[in-house]
């Protein structure tokens, strides 16, 4: 069976890589003795899937983890087994199963929500460069890759951007909301795209869009979110 | 005035944290600097409590598994009057953030400046991490010179292999410990205290009780004085300090079953796994190897306590693979039994893979590899470290012929298909037939893989010897820069066009600036001083190490490569680390030396009669081994006719072909631990030659 999981990055974690969060999953399952499943092949490896990278230095509520279970585990079980055993920063907020027969998290999500907190930026300033480039009609990058420098267009990435004041320490923020086809954006590249400089950016939701609805890999109530913050601070 | 934690007194300290963050974005890896460690501690900073700030001066990623320092954290955080918390060399990327930002060395744990703590205290595993040694007192905002160190600044300790010859930091650091830390860290802690309550104290006061702690080397109480340009003794200045300082030897390795709680790193670091050190102390003997003779003697741990920390390890860190560490890991007694009952544990049953740093070579040793790497049969490694039987009589390392072959052939018979050889050149009585012998025994072992596989590799790796203090080879001058890059030649002729052969070295520059360290006087301060005010860290990296910082060092400091590292000392020279003991008598050292020299090996002590080496009877420990005879199967000394060694290759290749097995999970078994030098330590210090003859064979592995 496959169990859904919702997790957390946030505070001094948010520092290690994608690569150094899904080994402290595979420790923290096998010190929780749940039935993992292992690949079969020439070197064993846990069969774990995680959805869309989260860059370096990102903190996120909403990082999605796919468990290969040989036997059937309550999804519940499995968190409460598991999410104590996380480093500090890395919170389970909920469990599920996915709809049999869907696809992995890879391949369905579609988009992500960021909140991005803007350093030494007013917010007409920022209203200013939204339009800007949500004005444009393409957005292009230079992008080395594998030794050959390429150009990417990121306007059809970026569905929705919008500033936010807050009259908290953070100041001015910005919401924005990326598809992740043809490519996805980085909270840099979007910093980057509208010169502004970036403060801590948070993903705070993935979506699926399938068949004219959009929709969150996994149902958790947004109060258990406000937990996890909790525990990492 | 010195005293415990005066940093207290009046200003409770706030993390440096809210500035170190910003800095993280610009760094690589910016995960070395937020500690979070399973098994890490913040302690609680009060009066009566002395704070240790363990150093390695080193990055994170090398220095985080280090198990010296990881016991030491341990059993300070266990005490009411101490508490530790740890510090890594930051990247150079992260060095200049911190420099520009004005933030020191801090602490992991809590984020605090390194000078706010009452010890900082190193761990000297290498000696090209000299620089970086002062590079991190001063980055504390410390005055690099003990001397100029006043007030309450925090002491400056320092421990680990090399501390066995200080003398090259003697101008550095305010006390070294000789030994096992276990037992030294507390009586240090306890002197710190004393008093600190009510009396005034000075800092010469602190160091002069510092120096009655058995173990403890303060360089400040001791001259060091020159017949002209030769050491003639480094003598005490005061009558209540010892002539001869001795090292620590903890009697029972049982009663110290740390790690308890290893730290697990969030991030990747080298030797990721959970290691449980099986034995301390070596009695093989080989006459080159430094941590063979100053650990002495052997003292095992009971099996069951090894079975028992292995169990519980594994279930608290979730790691999936252990290493059973030691010197020499294959002779300790209840080794079968203890990996036997981690690769049938039904809880680890196929998940948890074993490994074994510094095997023996012999068949015995491969059958165990066998049973641990059931499946991923990737490489193998052994150190024969001669190419020649009369080389590895002269080196005391008995590996015969017979079972170096059987061993190769065995592991090509049972499905590996890379192995490794690490071989060191330059030894006392090397000839070029000796160096060459290298080569030949590479290409035999190669023809043996291809008698079972189409496509093997076999790596040899060859390194510069580098002599070190306490050992029977202490006398002997090193090989310099251009004799060390001939033999290296010679090998690459040789090997030129040879199937399946692949020839690393390490660099031969590297090895001489290691060579002005290694058996370095209190002079040799000013040259480590002189690289590091020239820019020269991380010299054990081989992108910025410079042999260039070095000789001009050398210069400045009115010293020469040929005085400190090619010459041969003798035998009745009085040698920088004289003052200091590790058990060894020197006559000792000398007479093994002679024996090396006529090609004689002896035998290991732990099954055979006392050769009084003098550690033993000198510090009143013994050996504690389980077994009462030599592991089976075994050569190197253990009741071998050690006279002869020498067989042809055809006679032993069709020996031990069991079959191939399947299942299960594995990694590099036989990996190498550090042990002369730093040529294990880093590939990135080698240069690879490549696959000799790769193109023809279609390659190796």
């Amino acid at each position: 069976m496959i169990v859904r999981m919702r997790f957390g990055k946030l505070g001094k974690v948010r520092w290690t890589s994608h690569r150094d969060v899904a080994r402290m999953w595979e420790r923290a399952l096998r010190r929780a003795k749940l039935p993992v499943a292992y690949t079969g092949g020439f070197s064993p490896r846990p069969q774990l899937s995680f959805g869309l990278a989260l860059p370096t230095g990102c903190e996120s509520v909403a990082e999605y983890l796919d468990v290969g279970l040989e036997t059937e585990v309550e999804p519940a079980l499995v968190a409460q087994r598991v999410g104590p055993l996380l480093p500090r920063g890395i919170g389970v907020v909920g469990a599920g199963q996915p709809e049999p027969g869907s696809a992995s998290l890879q391949e369905e999500v579609t988009s992500c929500t960021w909140d991005i907190s803007v350093m030494h930026t007013t917010q007409s300033e920022l209203d200013g460069a939204l339009s800007k480039v949500m004005g444009a009609a393409s957005l292009p990058v230079l992008r080395e890759r594998k030794g050959h420098v390429v150009s990417d267009d990121l306007r059809p990435s970026l569905f929705t951007l919008f500033a936010q004041h807050t009259d908290g320490e953070h100041g001015t923020r910005l919401v924005a909301e990326v598809g992740t086809r043809p490519r996805g954006v980085r909270p840099a590249e979007l910093a980057e795209l509208l010169g502004i400089e970036l403060g801590l950016a948070r993903r705070t939701c993935q979506w699926i869009e399938r068949g004219g609805s959009k929709f969150e890999p996994l149902d958790v109530q947004p109060v258990v979110c406000a937990v996890a913050v909790e525990r990492a601070s | 005035m010195w005293q415990v934690g005066s940093t207290l007194v009046g200003q409770m300290t706030s993390s440096l944290w809210p500035r170190i963050e910003p800095l993280l974005a610009q760094v690589m890896k910016p995960a070395r600097y937020i500690g979070g460690e399973l098994g890490a501690r913040e302690p609680l900073h009060e009066p009566g409590r002395v704070a240790w700030l363990l150093v390695y001066p080193d990055i994170y990623e090398i220095g985080l598994p280090n198990q010296g320092l990881q016991i030491l954290y341990e059993i300070l955080n266990e005490r009411e009057d101490a508490l530790a918390e740890r510090a890594y060399a930051p990247w150079t990327d992260m060095e200049s953030a911190m420099r520009c930002a004005g933030i020191p060395l801090f602490s992991l744990e809590t984020a605090r400046p390194a000078a706010e703590f009452d010890v900082l205290a190193f761990n000297l595993s290498a000696e090209l991490t000299y620089t970086n040694v002062l590079n991190l007192i001063d980055l504390a905002g410390l005055a690099v010179h003990s001397n100029e160190r006043t007030g309450d600044a925090p002491l400056v300790l320092a421990g680990g292999h090399c501390a066995f010859n200080p003398e090259p930091l003697a101008d550095f650091i305010d006390a070294f410990v000789l030994g096992d830390g276990e037992e030294a860290v507390g009586e240090i802690s306890e002197v710190l205290l004393e008093g600190a309550a009510s009396a005034e104290r000075s800092r010469d006061e602190l160091l002069r009780s510092l120096a009655r702690v058995d173990g403890v080397y303060v360089p400040a109480l001791y001259e060091a004085r020159y017949d002209g340009m030769s050491l003639s003794g480094v003598v005490p200045r005061f009558r209540d300090v010892p002539e001869r300082v001795e090292k620590r030897a903890i009697a029972d390795l049982g009663d110290w079953p740390h790690p308890k709680q290893q730290l697990v790193p969030l991030v990747e670091v080298v030797h990721d796994r959970l290691n449980v050190e099986v034995f301390r102390g070596c009695t093989r003997g080989c006459r080159f190897c430094q941590a063979g003779m100053i650990t002495r003697p052997v003292r095992e741990r009971s099996a069951s306590q090894v079975e028992e920390m292995v169990r519980a390890g594994l279930d608290r860190t979730g790691y999936g693979e252990v290493a059973l560490t030691s010197l020499s890991s294959a002779d300790f007694s209840g080794i079968e039994h203890a990996v036997s009952s981690v690769i049938n544990d039904p809880q680890c049953s196929g998940q948890v893979s074993v490994s074994l740093p510094s095997l023996r070579v012999d068949a015995f040793t491969v059958g165990i590899a066998a049973e641990i790497q059931k499946v991923r049969r990737t490489g193998l490694t052994f150190a024969p470290e001669g190419g020649t039987w009369r080389m590895r009589q002269v080196m005391n390392k008995l590996i015969c012929e017979e079972d170096l072959y059987a061993a190769v052939d065995s592991a090509f018979a049972q499905g590996w298909r890379r192995v490794k050889l690490y071989f060191l050149i330059g030894l006392p009585t090397e000839t070029d037939e000796d160096v060459l012998g290298i080569a030949e025994l590479a290409r035999r072992c190669a023809d043996i893989g291809h008698r079972y596989h189409r496509n093997v590799t076999l790596t040899a790796s060859v390194g510069g010897f580098v002599p070190k203090p306490h050992t029977p080879f202490q006398w002997f001058g090193q090989d310099t820069i251009d004799q060390t890059a001939r033999k290296i030649g010679m090998l690459r002729d040789a090997l030129r066009g040879a199937r399946g052969v692949s020839l690393r070295w390490h660099d031969p520059e590297a090895t001489v600036a290691e060579g002005i360290v290694s058996r370095g006087d209190r002079r040799v301060g000013a040259v480590v001083e002189h690289v590091w005010r020239a820019g020269g860290t991380f010299q054990e990296w081989s992108e910025h190490f410079d042999l260039g910082l070095w000789k001009a060092g050398l210069e400045a400091a009115g010293l020469s490569l040929d005085d400190t590292v090619y010459r041969h000392r003798e035998e009745h020279e009085v040698l920088p680390w004289d003052h200091l003991s590790a058990g060894l008598h020197k006559d000792f050292l000398w007479q093994d030396y002679s024996e090396a020299l006529c090609e004689r090996g002896i035998e290991d002590c732990r099954w055979t009669p006392c050769y009084d080496c003098g550690v033993c009877t000198g510090l009143r420990v013994e050996h504690v081994v389980a077994s009462v005879v030599p592991p089976a199967g075994g050569s190197q000394g253990t009741g071998q006719d050690i006279s002869v060694g020498e067989v042809t290759a055809a006679r032993s290749v069709h020996r031990g072909t069991a079959g191939t097995a399947a299942g299960g999970a594995g990694d590099l078994v036989a990996r190498r631990s550090a042990r002369s030098g730093s040529r294990a330590r880093k590939a990135s210090g080698e240069r690879n030659m490549g696959m000799v003859g790769a193109s023809a064979s279609g390659g190796g592995a």
